[in-house]
């Protein structure tokens, strides 16, 4: 019996969703550390019990939890994330410097392989790892310490770590992304790293707009049958590399708005791309009010909207950058929360839409696990 | 024995209802009190105090005897009612919306 666990993280606790293979009835537990912020769950791809979650609180910080019951029972590990060396400084927004300060976990990347290694991005941008199932946590240092990290910069969400993508076919291969940096690659598991950017254009937001580093990228996404193909949602522009990040070129085309947060690839077919376009940088909402999915099958720059099930005016909601994910069953369903406390779900692939849940506290991130 | 009070929050991260009764090693102190209630429940550490530093999370406040003794040295001595447990050391999340 095959079926989908949703994990969904929100402004004010964590919810769990549950469904058979249909994903037409849901029972939704949670809230889960009510009145915390759950800025990102996620399941080992190794032991689908397995599942970590972010936990954070602008009074108390941040603390991590585990499950080994797939999020029936949960238990605090180590929350001590100590960056590594003279940590100096990075620019703040008037591009004066600012030392660095652990602020929280974005995002929480478990290994494909080991249940008990997993990645956590962090605000002040840096990449942390845990080898023992989250008790402890070692900094990957020579990320921040990049030559370029005195110039790095917050977005308006923070200076955050917020993608972690692991190549299943090269395992030393780890991608992550920054705003505002953009996207670095490491081909020997976090030793050393370099910017992958050339192609991206930020003319409003860099005095240099090629700029090989400093470009807010929101979220990058692959197919992992073709992991040497990204895409990526940034502040503007939707962008695609055919060559693992080595350059980009824009697929925005016939987008009612470039500007957005999520973009996620189908299970089953690595040319079909989503993503929610939001009307600017200054106006965090779908244009015309109406909510949109714009899907294109054929890797960017033709899009259609999907639209059925999802409100057609008087939408003013965001779609935050790690609030969409897709479940690998047949046809894929795709899935996605809202700042309105909406978590929408279409069991195939975008054509329809229903709401599992309306009034959840403001959605910050959403993954699914297929349950087989 | 101390009396410890907690937020709420910190209360069910914990898994503890009501106050927290304490046996501090030594004088009463915020450190020797924190120490000994991170001891008895390690999830609470970096919540009330950083775990490099050891100070006080900027959101967070001490309360005694109807006093604030956040500001206080945290090696000063705790006032004798906390200190014999006449009166509970309150941890209390600051008045910050949300």
């Amino acid at each position: 019996m095959s079926g989908v666990r949703l994990l969904v993280g929100t402004r004010k606790g964590a919810f769990v969703m549950t469904s058979d293979g249909k994903r037409e009835r849901w029972d939704i537990s949670g809230p889960h550390f009510g009145g915390w912020e759950i800025y990102h769950l996620k399941g080992s791809p190794a032991d689908p019990n397995r599942l970590y979650a972010s936990q954070s609180s602008g009074w108390f910080g941040q603390v991590i939890q585990r499950s080994n019951d797939g999020g029936k029972t949960w238990e605090t590990v180590g929350n001590k994330f100590v960056y590594e060396g003279v940590t100096g400084t990075h620019l703040w927004y008037d591009g004066t410097p600012r030392p660095w300060e652990f602020k929280r976990v974005w995002h929480l990347e478990p290994s494909l392989t080991d249940p008990d290694t997993i990645y956590a991005g962090v605000e002040d941008a840096a990449l942390f790892r845990s080898i023992d199932g989250g008790q402890t946590w070692q900094e990957l240092p020579a990320l921040r310490a990049h030559e370029s990290g005195r110039y790095w910069q917050p977005g308006a969400g923070g200076m955050c770590l917020h993608t972690i993508l692991l190549d299943p076919s090269h395992p030393e291969r780890i991608f992550i992304a920054i705003s505002a940096a953009g996207v670095f690659r490491s081909d020997d598991a976090g030793k050393t790293w370099r910017p992958m950017n050339r192609g991206l254009k930020s003319p409003h937001e860099l005095p240099d707009p090629d700029a090989e580093v400093g470009h807010c990228v929101h979220r990058i996404a692959m197919h992992r049958s073709r992991p040497g193909v990204l895409f990526m949602q940034k502040h503007w522009d939707v962008m695609r590399s055919d060559d693992a990040g080595e350059s980009w070129q824009e697929v925005s085309d016939n987008l009612p708005t470039d500007f957005g947060f999520p973009i996620d690839v189908h299970a089953h077919e690595p040319d079909t791309i989503y993503v929610v376009p939001i009307k600017s940088d200054s106006e965090h909402y779908p244009p015309e009010g109406k909510l949109r999915v714009y899907r294109s099958r054929t890797g960017g720059n033709e899009w259609e909207p999907l639209t059925k099930g999802l409100p057609q005016r008087d939408c003013y909601v965001n779609v935050l950058r790690d609030a969409m994910a897709v479940d690998s069953l047949d046809p894929c369903g795709v899935y996605f929360g809202t700042t309105g406390g909406q978590v929408y779900a279409s069991a195939d692939a975008g054509d329809n839409w229903a709401p599992i849940v309306r009034d959840l506290p403001a959605v910050v991130s959403v993954e699914v696990q297929t349950l087989r | 024995m101390i009396r410890v009070v907690l937020p709420a929050h910190l209360r069910t991260l914990a898994h503890v209802d009501g106050e927290v009764k304490l046996d501090v090693e030594g004088q009463a102190t915020q450190r020797s009190v924190l120490d000994a209630l991170e001891a008895r429940y390690p999830m609470l550490r970096g919540t009330i105090r950083d775990q490099v530093t050891q100070q006080r999370r900027a959101l967070v406040r001490f309360f005694a005897c109807e006093q604030d003794l956040s500001h206080e040295p945290p090696d000063a001595p705790l006032p004798d009612a906390i200190a014999i447990g006449a009166e509970p050391f309150l941890i209390v999340g600051a008045m910050a919306g949300g």
